[in-house]
């Protein structure tokens, strides 16, 4: 094992350097000085400043967050509520509707896109902020599931029967210790589901209305006209908001863990 | 022994077209521990799961203190259980575990502080209240589960098999410590079990289970001198069950040899099965018994040497503190009161029974 060491180390070096140098360029080109797109002509934060100042794209950045918020709440209590549910469900059905769960999760985006916009032309919804809400909650939904289910399958039936048990009424055995039980679990899958919801374009082009952008759309649009560097501080700043987002998420997921390892002893 | 706390009348319940109880009639007294003995499968947990209302039967109905309570969801019933992977809420603390039903039925602060220390005193885990679960043995789990369901004051306290996680020694433990908290409190105990020793130790009623019958109901001491089936004398411990002849009142003929016995009714000259506890048979020199055979296998067991003998035709099992030689010639002898007579099974049905577990 050990003579192979150096070969592991670069090994590793190069996966890291192919995954990682684009994005770091597109970073370090974001405090670039100039407008180039390959000479660097100094550190400067212009291009944060003319994009903090860019009306739209503070109105697109507004509009990520609102939806990405607003789907990840309503997808998380939706996806919450089925985990719930699952349990008390005929195992036929139930093994079908985790089957269908997982199709959207397949599923291309571009297929998933199209199809939402033609189910809201042939249904005569006209395209705005909402059916983009309502496509981030339909392809939210099956992350909420897939991060929620563990938690209701390990917590099983008896913590809710314990809490009848001991005079709780249905209601109060979910609010009591249901949910409190699965919360980490309900954490992380509405810090996915926002994730998913800020990280799409695809869906998004295809459902929203005239004018609603957000900062996927308008970045694309933009790179069409011409790339301005304003777009690399963006999509600087999406990356780290997507990155930070997503390690919490897996630090809630690792607490629920380690919870778990330490009830079996 | 006090009047009926519980009564189950002819419950049948059934899952996936397996029946589980077949008209199942129980009737449980104030102030007893009663303990539900069986092999898995056997209804005693579903028996339990109907009687704290997680589960109701197809058929029949449930009694508390007169009042139907079939109907009755399991949080309107005055009663608790301590389930058998203790279900504690692992996202409080002992405390906040213990207070659960007190703060659900909105008791007052006080009450419910003066209630937490002393049923932490009484599970001899003082001073454990702000701990975590996870901190906790499985032992003191179990006692917390105990506490957390006490201190609502029951009038009746479900256990389902509680100490099935437990080593052998704190088993042992928790046994005794049951049985105090049991008279300390007054409260009747229903006490689901498949170990024969737990439930011979702690009950004073014992309901022998197998296929959702009831084979056998009475004192523990009962239960284990007189089984009245072959699946009671096997399933309670070891068991000779040898084929004999009722001669007469007080006289048993078994492989050919006369021994005196004490029970009477059963006829003359009708076959009988005859039930000896390994521990009750005697060794004589040869000829001084009333079976000669010789000695086959010997095992160490601790407590006892297990030694197998072969007299008459049939092979006993024997526990002895006392070893003997593989091939030694001995001769077999039973005192009169430790000789158990059942009727033969009269049907193949009542057969199956015995052999189905």
């Amino acid at each position: 094992m050990k003579k192979h060491g150096a070969l592991r180390v670069i090994y590793l070096v190069l996966i890291i350097i192919f995954l990682y140098a684009p994005i770091f360029t597109l970073m370090v080109l974001s405090f670039n000085e100039g407008k180039s797109m390959g000479k660097w002509t100094g550190f400067s934060l212009r291009w944060y400043a003319s994009m903090f100042s860019d009306e739209e794209i503070m109105e697109a950045l507004g509009n990520t967050v609102f939806i990405a918020l607003v789907s990840a709440l309503v997808s998380t209590v939706i996806g919450t509520a089925v985990c719930i549910a699952l349990p008390r469900m005929n195992k036929k059905i139930r093994d079908a509707f985790l089957a269908l769960n997982n199709i959207p999760l397949l599923n291309a985006d571009i297929v998933t896109g199209l199809s939402l916009m033609l189910a809201f032309v042939a249904f005569g919804v006209s395209l705005s902020m909402g059916t983009v809400i309502l496509s981030h909650i339909t392809f939210c939904i099956p992350y909420v599931i897939l991060s929620v289910r563990p938690r209701v399958k390990q917590l099983g039936n008896t913590g809710y029967e314990a809490a009848l048990d001991l005079g709780a009424t249905p209601g109060q055995a979910l609010f009591k210790v249901i949910l409190p039980e699965i919360r980490p679990g309900i954490t992380a899958g509405f810090l996915m589901a926002f994730t998913m919801s800020v990280d799409d374009f695809i869906v998004t082009h295809f459902t929203r209305g005239a004018g609603v952008n957000t900062l996927s759309t308008l970045i694309y649009g933009q790179v069409r006209i011409g790339i301005r560097p304003t777009v690399y501080a963006l999509s600087t700043i999406v990356f780290v908001t997507v990155l930070i987002v997503l390690v919490l998420a897996n630090v809630f997921q690792g607490k629920g863990a380690r919870a778990r390892q330490g009830k079996r002893i | 022994m006090g009047k009926a706390l519980i009564e189950l009348k002819n419950i049948t319940k059934s899952y996936d077209g397996v029946t589980v109880l077949d008209d199942f009639n129980l009737t449980v007294n104030e102030n007893e521990f009663i303990t539900l003995l069986g092999p898995s499968g056997c209804g005693k947990t579903t028996t339990l799961r109907i009687i704290g209302g997680f589960e109701k039967p197809d058929e029949g109905r449930v009694f508390f203190e007169g009042q139907d309570i079939t109907e009755l969801p399991p949080n309107k019933r005055n009663l608790n259980t301590v389930f058998q992977k203790y279900a504690l809420f692992p996202h409080m603390n002992i405390e906040e575990n213990i207070a659960f039903g007190l703060k659900i039925s909105k008791k007052s602060k006080d009450y419910i502080r003066d209630k937490i220390d002393y049923a932490l005193k009484l599970v001899n885990l003082d001073g454990f209240g702000k701990r975590s679960i996870d901190s906790l043995s499985g032992g003191q789990q179990q006692r917390i589960a105990i506490a957390r369901a006490i201190v609502n004051e029951p009038k009746l306290l479900l256990l389902d098999e509680p100490l099935g996680a437990l080593d052998l020694k704190l088993r042992q433990e928790m046994q005794y410590e049951l049985i105090r908290l049991k008279n300390e409190l007054g409260i009747t105990f229903i006490y689901v079990t498949h170990d024969q020793e737990e439930a011979l130790t702690m009950s004073d009623k014992v309901v022998v289970m197998n296929q959702g019958y009831i084979q056998q109901m009475g004192t523990p001491e009962n239960i284990y001198n007189e089984p009245e089936n072959a699946f009671v004398a096997t399933f309670i411990g070891d068991s000779n069950i040898v084929p004999g002849t009722m001669v007469k009142d007080r006289l048993v003929n078994i492989l050919g040899a006369d021994f005196p016995c004490v029970d009477e009714g059963f006829g003359e000259n009708k076959p009988v099965d005859v039930v000896i506890r390994p521990e009750d048979v005697i060794f004589r020199a040869p000829g001084e018994g009333r079976i000669d055979g010789e000695v086959s296998h010997i095992i160490f067991k601790g407590m006892h040497y297990e030694m197998e003998a072969m007299a008459g035709g049939f092979e006993w099992l024997i526990q002895g503190t006392k070893p003997y030689e593989v091939g030694e010639k001995i001769s077999i002898d039973v005192d009169p009161f430790n000789i158990q007579i059942m009727n033969k099974p009269e049907s193949e049905d009542e057969e199956a029974i015995k052999f189905d577990e």
